[in-house]
């Protein structure tokens, strides 16, 4: 489940094969060859990922679950055929319990706005990490405040690394839901989700839990995690953007209200009445991202071309290598030590602000990301106003991080 | 190409490095605070006015070697100016910053003297809020305004 738990098979990978797969990974960035090491915030896309969505447009457009002409029978079979490829991707029991959205926070939002207001009501709780983006603690704080109920925040050490036993004490009659970040985008955390899934569940409390930041780095099983609900993007997986997925248990998804209203979502209307339809469809008002979902199953193809446990187990030697060569250099303080993490590698420089960093990063053709990354109470917890970050994937190489610390090395050359 | 020393002078990293009028003045009469969501920078502009007159001013806060030095070099360059100087002052900043041509360049040079040195922010436009915040914070105690400044 971990990165950790597997071991590099640097052998069996064949970055420079798949660095061919990624045609903007041959850009010339401010005159260099470029460095992307700002995956976190979203992927490169390979070739097979572009054609699917190029033939897709060529060959398959219609709109689906509508037409009885033949292109719309086949763009309603190649979308179905994409939620049958990520739930096996993510082993959900059926497939209808995968629901389309427009990305990660998307699908937060939908289960604040439907299982939250049906479940949430006045002196109500709702838990949360102090680890967690934006999007993980803004939707439950607008339900919180037009229900009356109050949010919870599980605090984190300063390694990073969620407080369990503090995260146990906050578990009260009063939690309705927890809501908590597989991966922190932040720290690069691999919170324990299954053990704090229990945890919950020894209680009566389901567990939403954000996975934009695992899915693309670790292989995701959300009924060994036991998830209720667990949302992720394409677009940070190398699928494409405005696509997403929320996975839900069908029991909880069949009793939720229905979150926007519209074609698609509907099983009769007149103006007196409206029957939704069924799950998933009840949850995917209007033409959905048809073209996305045929990138997505593309991305989830190419990921399982190489194998979800070889760009684990890269990514970790990667991150491995840069977490030591970037903590010899001096005046570098690493940002999230946890012991188990994946792919972020969050620093500061001692005296230089991030922005200059990465100004001068990027004059070498080197992307990171500086910021706060969408998590400004992980920067509050330690008392930063912003880190530099670095995120790796599958087709990253050890020289790049080589690149990464030549250009910290002219950073402090300029700030000298 | 833009070169990294054309945005890094000597003059902005000293500056950014030991920021002059880094204080809050004791007789400050109004203040304004701004903020960069984007990258964190938060500075509070304090003035100390005198009618129409800048007779003080200082500045405390947290940002980068660009909004720092513009920071500081602003406080240097308003001091003892009116109001509308320093509104004069600010939009052609702006317009050196934002890479806005003007009929007389050397005019230009001349009316902002050392604050020419921002000229290389032009190259970097991810970097123009970064220059401009302080200035930004500046018009807002200026108008005697309440509410925070952000860039966004």
């Amino acid at each position: 489940m971990t990165a950790t738990a597997v071991m590099p098979e640097k052998a069996t990978l064949d970055v420079e094969k798949i660095r061919r797969d990624f045609p903007i990974l041959h850009t010339q960035a401010r005159g260099h060859n470029l460095v992307y090491l700002d995956n976190a915030a979203t992927s490169q896309k390979p070739q097979s990922v572009i054609d699917a969505l190029v033939r897709y447009y060529e060959s398959g457009n219609a709109n689906i679950h509508r037409g009885v002409h033949y292109l719309s029978e086949k763009a309603t079979l190649e979308f179905e055929e994409g939620r049958k490829a990520v739930q096996r991707f993510i082993n959900t029991a059926d497939s209808s319990e995968i629901i389309f959205t427009r990305g990660t926070t998307e699908a937060i939002n939908l289960v604040a706005q439907t299982y939250g207001r049906a479940h949430v009501g006045p002196g109500d709780e709702v838990l949360i990490t102090a680890m967690e983006h934006h999007s993980n603690i803004v939707p439950w704080q607008i339900l919180c405040e037009e229900k009356g109920a109050k949010l919870r925040v599980a605090p984190i050490n300063d390694q990073g690394e969620l407080i369990v036993d503090e995260f146990a004490k906050l578990l009260s009659p009063k939690t309705k839901i927890v809501g908590l970040s597989h991966v922190s985008n932040a720290l690069g955390t691999v919170n324990p989700v299954k053990r704090l899934i229990a945890m919950a569940h020894a209680k009566g409390i389901p567990v939403l839990v954000d996975g934009a930041q695992a899915v693309p780095h670790i292989a995701v099983d959300v009924r060994n995690l036991d998830a209720d609900f667990y949302a992720f993007s394409a677009h940070k997986m190398y699928g494409p953007t405005g696509i997403g997925v929320l996975y839900g248990k069908k029991a909880l998804l069949e009793a939720m209200p229905p979150y926007q209203g519209g074609g698609d979502m509907i099983a009769s209307v007149t103006f007196e009445k409206t029957t939704y339809n069924k799950v998933p469809h009840k949850f995917e008002a209007g033409t959905p991202d048809m073209a996305g979902v045929v990138g997505l199953k593309a991305a989830i193809e190419y990921m399982q071309s190489i194998g979800t446990d070889k760009i684990a187990a890269h990514e970790h030697d990667l991150l491995e290598y840069a977490t030591k060569k970037l903590s010899a250099l001096p005046g570098i303080r690493v940002i999230g030590t946890a012991a188990d993490k994946a792919s972020v590698l969050s620093f500061v420089i001692e005296d230089v602000h991030p922005h200059d960093i990465g100004t001068i990063l990027d004059q070498e053709g080197i992307a990171v990301r500086t910021g706060h990354h969408c998590a400004q109470p992980v920067m509050d917890r330690f008392c930063i106003p912003a880190t530099v970050r670095a995120s790796f994937a599958v087709y990253n190489t050890r020289a790049e991080v080589d690149a990464l610390v030549a250009g910290i090395r002219k950073v402090r050359e300029v700030f000298a | 190409m833009p070169e990294l020393r054309d945005l890094y002078q000597e003059v902005i990293l000293e500056h950014s490095k030991a920021p002059r009028n880094y204080k809050e003045p004791a007789h400050s009469n109004h203040k304004a605070e701004g903020y960069n969501p984007l990258c964190g920078d938060r500075f509070t502009v304090y003035l100390e006015m005198d009618g129409d007159t800048v007779r003080d001013i200082g500045f405390q806060g947290a940002g980068c070697a660009i909004s720092k030095a513009s920071a500081s070099m602003m406080t240097q360059t308003v001091k003892g100016k009116t109001k509308a100087e320093a509104q004069k002052i600010f939009e052609r900043f702006h317009d050196l910053v934002t890479g806005h041509t003007h009929e007389n360049d050397e005019q230009l040079q001349a009316e902002l003297g050392k604050l020419a040195v921002f000229s290389g922010v032009s190259e970097f436009p991810m970097r123009v809020k970064c220059a401009t915040l302080a200035w930004h914070t500046l018009e807002a105690a200026l108008e005697g305004k309440q509410e925070k400044v952000s860039t966004e």
